[in-house]
């Protein structure tokens, strides 16, 4: 019985000639992450075991990401637990505030991660890094430090799920759009414990970007990860950023996959998930109400990389925000956000009445940084909308693409990018 | 293993680690502090009449959305012995097996069972019994491989004594 490229890459790590869904394998690692609300609980974890050290300091990233620059007391603790503990174990990839971004935008950046990888992170975007055709999962505290004592994590090995990605999306559909139409189309647990393997032409049409937004969200359908074959944009990509040898799996010709889905990214409209499920999607033509709100935010591991910034600015540019409403801008990392600087994107969001913050996570899981009040609404790129995410528990977030919501900024109600 | 017992508290599909432990409180990872604010956001009650030993019943994808360890562990620290759903997010799956909250996938149990029944839970066998409602159902059994993990009440144990 033929492979799919997730079970490969985990049967090699594993020293093992095949596996098959449901197979409990022990995989060794590439690379262990963690950030500033994990990490200090899997340090703690890391204490109790027997161990001397940690498997590999090269092997480990520690990104401060979350709660930084530090909102408050407790999370400058967690952060102080987190310098102390990369500094005693001299732990190579730690990227302290000013060269920190947010992790999954970050990690890509600095080249840690590359095809072939099996990567845990403690946080559940880690599945970000399928866009390069590594295995990536997000998993907890405990497992975070025993991945970081032992270089070696438990799997079951997931059954998958195959879409098959055909056509050219349309000048404002992104990668954004792609994943928010598959999570309304299969719901908040439609690959549970599975994985999530886009193949197909239309996959030459999406920029690297648009990829990682797509991986970055697989979680959100419930997946284990999501993955992309490795085609010649990845290893420019890869060739650009890393200088770690990267391997090429593919899927076998009769690999098993329990389901099958077609979606041609020319049919797909700029969608949006309404409260309080990422499943709740409508497209933009589907909304007949006005639905006004008071925030946008444009950021996070979900869409704060450089493509997502260029698509705000080029809305924003010449225009302004609509009275009343705070738009916060969040360019992922420093490179990014370094790029946006030297391309004049920020002096447009700025000119366009918006505010450009340092890379955090800050608002997304409802940290600091754009807080709602009760009864108040966001649009924002990020990647989940449950009760009281962002703020109050009466409070919405409608998620969108960085187009949808750099348009919803100017009018002050969800727009349609192309009609502003 | 031991058995557990106690009064159930019922939830829906989908309640995800925000609501288990809103993301305001992650600046701390005491457990105590946390059990606190457990299920704050979903169920502002919950806190003030959960007793030590109950057991929370929901229906699909427990624990989806973060993969914030602190969620299982508010649960586990706020005295609940077991939660028993239709089916558990990964992560969540993962993480509550790794600090040794016990829980168990059983649709026809999260089916079967309200808010306030008196429930049963056998981790050897699997059974659960409503005690309330004089019915039982048969959950799913862990693999071997978890059930070392959970016998040695977590990874951490499991790890050092290899």
């Amino acid at each position: 019985m033929g492979m799919t490229m997730t079970q490969k890459i985990l049967a090699a790590h594993a020293g093992l000639p095949t596996v098959e869904a449901g197979q409990l394998i022990e995989a060794d690692l590439d690379l262990v992450l963690g950030n500033d609300i994990t990490s200090p609980v899997a340090i703690k974890e890391m204490e109790k075991m027997k161990v001397e050290g940690v498997f590999d300091k090269d092997k480990i990233a520690l990104v401060p990401d979350h709660f930084v620059p530090n909102k408050d007391i407790k999370s400058a603790e967690h952060c102080k637990c987190l310098r102390e503990f990369a500094h005693r174990n001299q732990i190579t990839n730690y990227f302290e505030v000013g060269e920190m971004g947010i992790e999954h935008a970050l990690l890509p950046e600095k080249g840690l991660t590359v095809a072939g990888d099996v990567v845990i992170g403690a946080d559940s975007h880690t599945c970000t890094y399928g866009a390069l055709g590594a295995f990536s999962t997000g998993v907890g505290s405990t497992d975070m430090a025993a991945g970081m004592a032992t270089g070696k994590a438990w799997f079951k090995v997931p059954a998958a799920i195959k879409f098959n990605l055909t056509g050219k999306p349309s000048k404002w559909v992104s990668g954004k759009d792609v994943i928010l139409h598959i999570i309304g189309m299969i719901g908040v647990d439609g690959a549970l414990y599975k994985s999530m393997e886009f193949v197909g032409d239309g996959i030459a049409n999406l920029t690297m970007d648009d990829r990682f937004t797509i991986a970055n969200m697989a979680i959100e359908a419930g997946g284990k990860n999501g993955i992309f074959p490795v085609d010649e944009l990845a290893i420019a990509y890869m060739k650009e950023h890393s200088k770690k040898e990267y391997t090429v799996y593919e899927a076998d010709e009769d690999a098993v996959y329990d389901e099958e889905y077609t979606i041609d990214l020319s049919t797909l409209r700029p969608t949006i998930a309404f409260p309080h499920l990422p499943e709740n999607t409508k497209t933009i033509d589907e909304i007949t109400e006005e639905i006004r709100i008071d925030q946008v935010v444009i950021g996070s591991c979900t869409n704060g990389r450089i493509d997502d910034i260029r698509t705000a600015a080029e809305i924003l540019k010449g225009r302004h925000v609509a009275p009343g409403i705070r738009c916060i801008v969040i360019p992922a990392t420093q490179s990014v956000y370094l790029q946006a600087m030297e391309e004049g994107l920020l002096k447009i969001f700025i000119e366009a009445g918006a505010v450009v913050s340092t890379p955090t996570c800050g608002p997304c899981l409802g940290g600091y940084m754009g807080i709602l009040a009760e009864g108040e609404r966001c649009v924002s790129t990020t990647n989940r909308n449950f009760v009281g995410r962002m703020g109050h528990v009466k409070s919405e977030v409608y998620l969108a693409s960085p187009a949808v919501a750099a348009a919803s900024a100017v009018t002050g109600r969800i727009s349609d990018p192309a009609r502003i | 293993m031991k058995a557990a017992k106690g009064t159930v508290f019922k939830y829906g599909d989908n309640v995800d680690t925000d609501v288990i432990i809103p993301a305001r409180y992650l600046n701390s990872s005491d457990p105590a502090e946390l059990a606190v604010h457990c299920m704050e956001d979903i169920d502002k009650d919950f806190i003030h009449n959960v007793k030590k030993g109950d057991i929370i019943v929901a229906d699909k994808n427990f624990g989806c959305g973060s993969s914030r360890e602190h969620a299982p562990i508010a649960i586990k620290a706020a005295g609940v012995s077991c939660v028993i759903a239709e089916t558990f997010a990964r992560i969540f799956y993962r993480n509550a097996i790794n600090i040794g909250l016990p829980i168990i996938e059983c649709p026809e149990a999260s089916r079967g069972i309200e808010a306030g029944d008196e429930v049963e839970v056998d981790f050897d066998s699997g059974m659960i019994r409503n005690l309330t409602k004089g019915t039982q159902f048969k959950g799913q059994a862990f693999p071997e491989f978890m059930q070392k993990i959970i016998a040695a009440e977590g990874l951490v144990n499991y790890i050092n004594q290899k």
